[in-house]
């Protein structure tokens, strides 16, 4: 029979999106639906001095116009993680309203929604809207929003910061582990602003259906459940059954479309209000000034070292920006997801980070692809790097001899590090190993030293990271200050035929979940792949969930499944038992049937259904029907990890960085299907090789955006990049039944460094020991001639 | 995105399309491939009140030999130029040049005329047209009249043209050793720094774009040449408006333009 | 104002905004939704469809400049259930993952397989130039690109 498990099988979702059929929220059109724009901020910091509508109004095709003094301007969208100060007050969470009142806390930031016929008039009348604004100064830098005298993002507060936080060992220890190390590297650099720009800009419709008194919310995000859970409990104040949300194809997302947006919520409130469906599409201007960014870190950090090279302690502090309101999960980010991955791959035995989260006159920073992950993998694998630079140690040779050791995490315990996770298995030095025979290290190392005999600048890098995803149990992150349980919902409905229906509350924009669930479901059951069917995406199908991010589908959406397969299994064991005349542990179920033990005697998977469904001939006790749903907490996060390893070439007249070759090691534990991970592996390689040679958000001192087109943000295209060539080692997770971790985000968290540290190796002769990313040639050029 | 409304007028000939031009002055624009205009009209950066679109008149698509003269007509989109046996065989810098503008999809839409009309600091064509000593052909109410290239140029966006004035054609002489030598704006893929040489014994004529807010004919460099390139020393000689931007300072503009020149002077 | 054009074969024509792109008339008048708005000032290649032939950006064109021109979508390359071998070489390769930039990505593999029918992979990646791709890194795009040359060739 066939399996199908661990094969590159094709993926199904493919046929609608390569005929231009797929169903995106602007493809989308309603009866009656009206269009909307918005009125947005020119000036980062300003007061409101007034807002007129009344030449909107009058315009042609308006329906409508609201303003922060309307009922909606009351509503704000909450923040979901609380990080405490460390002297015990309250993290500082300000109101993020729908429609600004009072004051402009960041450019783009909306005053006003027009709402027309059609999007044309939409946007003529929002032109007319007439908003006085009084300029006021603005600090977009983390650090300087944290000196004194710096303007002030929310008045009520004494200072920006909006929390503080710190992990690991005593600082006081760590800090005279440092004064006795035989060598202290240091560092200080910016971990920079990215916009996340999933190519389908974000998309809402709400349709309010009066007679129900129903919404139905279609919109582009990650996780329609906690969109309508946020919206309904924490915004609007509306009866959660009332709501259908509906996230059908979603163009991307790597984070950006995890939160809940002041849009969304307005649009909801908006329809009730006219009484007809409402469109919002952001364009890519709004989306540059809107959707929330990634990374923003500004970073000081010593690693001490004794003579042979081993790590003694580690010691990093950091500002880290948190943008003028608390997006969804942006307090959790540079906290509970980056300290906590401080151990990296290393025996470092003390460790201590220390944040600052201040609020800045810019967009939020939350998750983005990695999240706080990256960030520590770039700081780790940066600084190891540097150290063995400095003591003169090859940098393969510095990873091997600070490695922990292999362990399987089932008959060797898990690793305990010194930043409160257990890792669940690893074997790091398995990665490098097969990292660094893909490249040929050694023979690279010839090439290096010959090419720059000749000029060439020739240079490898090398990152081996770990990351920490498939979040998350529920207790453990809800003591780290989530207001949510972080669980996962599979719902498996055998139909009266043996056909399956499976709802997760996983959800797809890109991952291929309507294929990869089926093929592990297909081999559970033992039943072919057509006869599964994967529904993701809506509230009213899929009892609940907490959507994809952090690399979760298969590690706890997929867990969460295999539960209820696992009661489907148990129940029909009953009904088989009974038509078999048989006992239920002399049953063995295999390829799609329940033989009796030692006979010929059995019954298929279809029949059992149908019996389950039509029982007239049915054991005593059983209810009829197979249809089961099951929560899924997982034990602990999972642990993937690997090596990444870069070549440049440095052109030595203009700086610019020429990627030549990227080798991928990655250990995502087992695999459902080499093709979809290989392809999960690249275009996370390729964002993080975006954030090391291109990719930067700028603001200017007045809080302007510098880089909000694609004139002006450089993102990679085809011609930047080579292929990434990809291999694994695989060592399964031991507390998840697929033993599988995750692989969305590990191609952008283990590459950054990977690529900096060859740009710095590319020029080490020249006396380069850093540059600040992305490593343009402009700033190549200039670490050249000092 | 959605420009601000405005009227549409396709012109059949460049007279109608000049008596449009003279009719509503300053509240027309021309538009031809229109890939700069419209994103500018889609941000509202720009808002014609009519739209002059002169791309289907005829007679102004045609790559034609005049003598020693190659005359490419203004509303050529890139495409037309790269896949010009004529203009591959004797004007090669410019084929070399239009493959590197934009993408497949900009080069089969943009064109020189537009190009040029719409003067963008940062554009490929301004760079070849100098170094080729080319001449702008252009037609207004007064009569057609034909601009040197080195007095096209006037600065950002600006253009020796005037309100009623087309740019008809572009005539360049016909060019045996000539280059051009881009360093890429990360994103955009316009020029920070776009250099185009011919060479003609041992003189050289260079034209430098996206260094300067007005592309330049690098004269320094030129008199300094003698057939080595240690004359691109001289690349931003003179010139006090060097741009800046987060992809290049003007301190690295500068060297680039010198490296750029190098290098063109080298090919 | 009226326009009339083919599109994947068939005649249509209406009175539009002069100020309605290509693409937003394929979406909104004819409900070809196949055609993505991604930046919608030609920067990402997710609205390429072919304009007589040539790959363009229906972003950036006046669906009045092109009365009377035959245009191809992403909806008029399959014939029937029949994927378009660039199609099929996309599923095979894995050339996609959200979607979103798929269809500009097919519309200008197909201008570069018509100008040069055995591209090398530089070629190809410098022909996908005018496309973002966020989430395939764009490794298996490439592969599938020299994999349906391969097909179409045979």
């Amino acid at each position: 029979m066939e399996t199908f498990i661990g094969k590159p099988i094709k993926r199904r979702e493919d046929n609608r999106f390569l005929k231009g059929a797929g169903k995106y929220t602007d493809d989308i059109k309603l009866m009656g639906m009206t269009h909307s724009a918005f009125v947005r901020s020119p000036y980062a910091h300003a007061k409101i001095l007034s807002v007129d509508t009344s030449e909107a109004e009058k315009a042609e095709g308006v329906v409508a116009v609201y303003t922060g003094s309307d009922a909606c301007g009351t509503f704000g969208v909450p923040c979901g993680w609380q990080v405490d100060f460390k002297n015990g007050e309250t993290m500082r969470e300000p109101l993020h309203p729908l429609l600004a009142k009072d004051k402009i806390l960041h450019v783009g930031e909306a005053v006003a929604i027009v709402i027309a016929e059609t999007l044309e008039l939409a946007r003529d009348a929002a032109e007319l809207v007439d908003v006085k604004y009084e300029a006021l100064p603005a600090v977009t830098c983390p650090k300087k929003a944290m000196e004194a005298g710096a303007p002030k993002v929310h008045d009520q507060w004494d200072d920006n910061a909006a929390f503080d936080w710190c992990i690991g060992n005593d600082r006081a220890e760590v800090e005279a582990a440092l004064e006795n190390a035989h060598h202290v590297t240091e560092m200080t650099y910016k971990n920079h602003r990215l916009a996340p720009n999933a190519i389908e800009p974000r998309s809402y419709i709400s349709d309010y259906d009066v007679n129900a008194d129903k919404w139905t919310l279609y919109t582009s995000t990650q996780n329609p459940h906690l969109i309508r859970l946020l919206l309904c409990a924490f915004v609007l104040g509306i009866p959660e059954h009332k709501v259908r949300v509906l996230s059908y194809d979603v163009g991307g997302g790597f984070g950006s479309k995890i939160y809940h947006y002041t849009e969304e919520a307005l649009l909801t409130w908006v329809s009730k209000e006219i009484g007809r469906p409402v469109k919002w599409t952001s364009d890519r201007t709004e989306a540059f000034l809107t959707d929330a960014h990634g990374r923003d870190h500004i970073v000081h950090s010593k690693m001490g070292f004794d003579k042979d090279g081993k790590i003694v302690a580690h010691l990093t502090d950091e500002y880290c920006a948190m943008g003028a309101y608390l997006s969804t999960f942006a307090p959790a980010v540079p906290t509970y997801l980056h300290g906590t991955l401080f151990q990296g791959v290393y025996t470092t035995p003390l460790i201590h980070l220390n944040v600052i989260a201040p609020f800045t006159h810019t967009v939020a920073v939350d998750a983005y692809r990695g999240a706080g992950r990256p960030e520590a993998t770039y700081l780790l694998e940066r600084i190891i790097s540097k150290a063995a630079k400095e003591m003169n140690i090859d940098p393969a040779e510095i990873r091997y001899k600070n490695f922990i050791p292999p362990f399987n995490g089932t008959s060797e315990p898990g690793y305990q590090t010194q930043v409160a996770l257990q890792y669940d298995s690893g074997n790091y030095e398995g990665v490098l190993k097969r990292g660094l025979e893909m490249l040929g290290y050694e023979d690279f190392r010839k090439e290096q030293a010959e090419a720059r005999k000749n000029g060439k600048l020739l240079g490898v890098g090398i990152s081996t990271y770990i990351e920490g995803c498939g979040i998350a149990p529920s207790a453990v992150v809800g003591s780290l200050g989530a207001r949510a349980g972080l669980y996962e919902v599979g719902h498996v409905r055998v139909q009266p035929t043996g056909k399956v229906s499976v709802f997760t509350g996983a959800h797809s924009h890109g991952q291929g979940h309507e294929t990869v669930f089926a093929q592990f479901v297909a081999d559970k059951l033992g039943i072919p792949m057509d006869d599964v069917d994967i529904v993701h995406g809506d509230t009213d199908q899929v009892a609940f969930g907490m959507g994809t991010y952090g690399s979760r589908s298969l590690a706890v959406g997929g867990s969460a499944i295999i539960k209820s397969i696992e009661k489907v299994l148990e129940k029909g064991a009953k009904i088989a038992a009974h038509k078999l005349e048989a006992a239920e542990e002399d049953l063995e179920y295999a390829e799609g049937k329940w033989t009796v033990k030692g006979t010929d005697k059995s019954i298929s998977f279809g029949d059992v259904s149908l019996t389950a469904y039509v029982p007239h001939d049915y054991p005593e006790g059983v209810e009829p029907g197979l249809d089961f749903s099951s929560f899924y907490d997982p034990t602990n996060f999972t642990y993937p990890f690997g090596t990444h390893i870069a070549v440049v070439e440095v052109c030595p007249d203009t700086g610019k960085v020429d990627l030549q070759r990227f080798v991928a090691c990655d250990d995502v534990g087992n695999v459902m299907n080499p093709m979809i991970v290989d392809g999960q592996i690249h275009g996370g390689v390729v964002q993080g090789v975006g954030q090391a040679l291109l990719e930067e958000v700028i603001y200017d001192g007045e809080g302007q955006m510098v880089t909000g087109s694609y004139m002006d943000y450089a993102m990679p295209r085809a011609d930047d990049v080579p292929n990434i060539e990809t291999d694994r080692t695989t060592t399964p997770c031991p507390h998840n039944p697929l033993g599988v971790k995750g692989a969305g985000e590990a191609g952008a968290i283990g590459s950054t460094p990977a690529v900096v540290n060859a740009v710095v190796d590319a020029l080490s002769h020249l006396g380069v020991t850093d540059i600040q990313m992305p490593v343009t040639p402009r700033r190549v050029w200039k670490a050249m001639q000092n | 995105m959605i420009p601000a409304k405005f009227d549409y007028i396709k012109a059949s000939s460049v007279s109608e399309a000049i008596g449009l031009l003279d009719k509503h002055g300053d509240e027309a624009k021309l538009l031809s491939g229109g890939h700069s205009l419209i994103p500018a009209m889609k941000l509202r950066l720009s808002r014609p009140e009519v739209l002059i679109d002169i791309s289907g008149i005829s007679g102004m698509n045609s790559i034609t030999e005049d003598g020693d003269e190659i005359v490419v007509g203004a509303n050529c989109t890139h495409a037309d130029i790269v896949n010009s046996d004529l203009i591959n065989s004797d004007l090669n810098i410019l084929a070399s040049t239009a493959k590197h503008i934009g993408d497949i999809q900009v080069r089969n839409r943009g064109t020189i005329g537009g190009s040029l009309a719409h003067a963008d600091p940062a554009a490929d064509y301004p760079a070849v047209v100098l170094a080729c000593d080319a001449k702008i052909e252009v037609e207004g109410k007064g009569g057609t009249r034909s601009i040197p290239a080195t007095e096209f140029f006037l600065g950002i966006f600006t253009t020796a043209l005037t309100e009623d004035e087309i740019i008809t054609a572009i005539r360049f002489p016909k060019v045996a050793n000539g280059n051009y030598q881009k360093f890429f704006q990360s994103a955009s893929r316009f020029a920070v720094v776009g250099v185009a040489a011919v060479k003609e014994g041992d003189s050289v004529k260079v034209g430098v774009t996206g260094v300067s807010g007005t592309p330049y004919r690098a004269t320094a460099v030129e008199e300094a040449y003698s057939g080595s390139s240690d004359a691109a020393d001289h690349a931003v000689e003179g010139i006090d408006d060097l741009m800046s931007d987060h992809f290049a300072d003007e301190e690295y503009r500068a060297h680039l333009a010198k490296v750029m020149v190098k290098k063109a002077l080298e090919a | 104002m009226q326009i009339s054009m083919t599109i994947n074969g068939k005649e249509y024509s209406h009175d539009i905004e002069p100020r309605i792109s290509l693409a937003q008339y394929l979406r909104e008048n004819l409900n070809l939704t196949g055609t993505h708005i991604g930046c919608d000032t030609s920067g990402c290649g997710a609205c390429t469809v072919t304009v007589d032939g040539a790959a363009a950006k229906a972003c950036t064109l006046l669906a009045v400049q092109v009365d009377g021109a035959e245009i191809t979508t992403i909806e008029g390359m399959a014939s029937g259930s029949e994927m378009h071998p660039i199609q099929e070489a996309f599923k095979d390769n894995h050339g996609l993952q959200c979607g979103f930039c798929t269809p500009g990505m097919v519309m200008t593999a197909a201008d570069i397989l018509k100008n040069n029918p055995n591209p090398t992979e530089e070629e190809i990646r410098h022909g996908l130039e005018g496309n973002f791709c966020r989430c395939t890194g764009y490794h298996n795009i490439v592969k599938s690109i020299q994999h349906a040359a391969e097909k179409i060739n045979a």
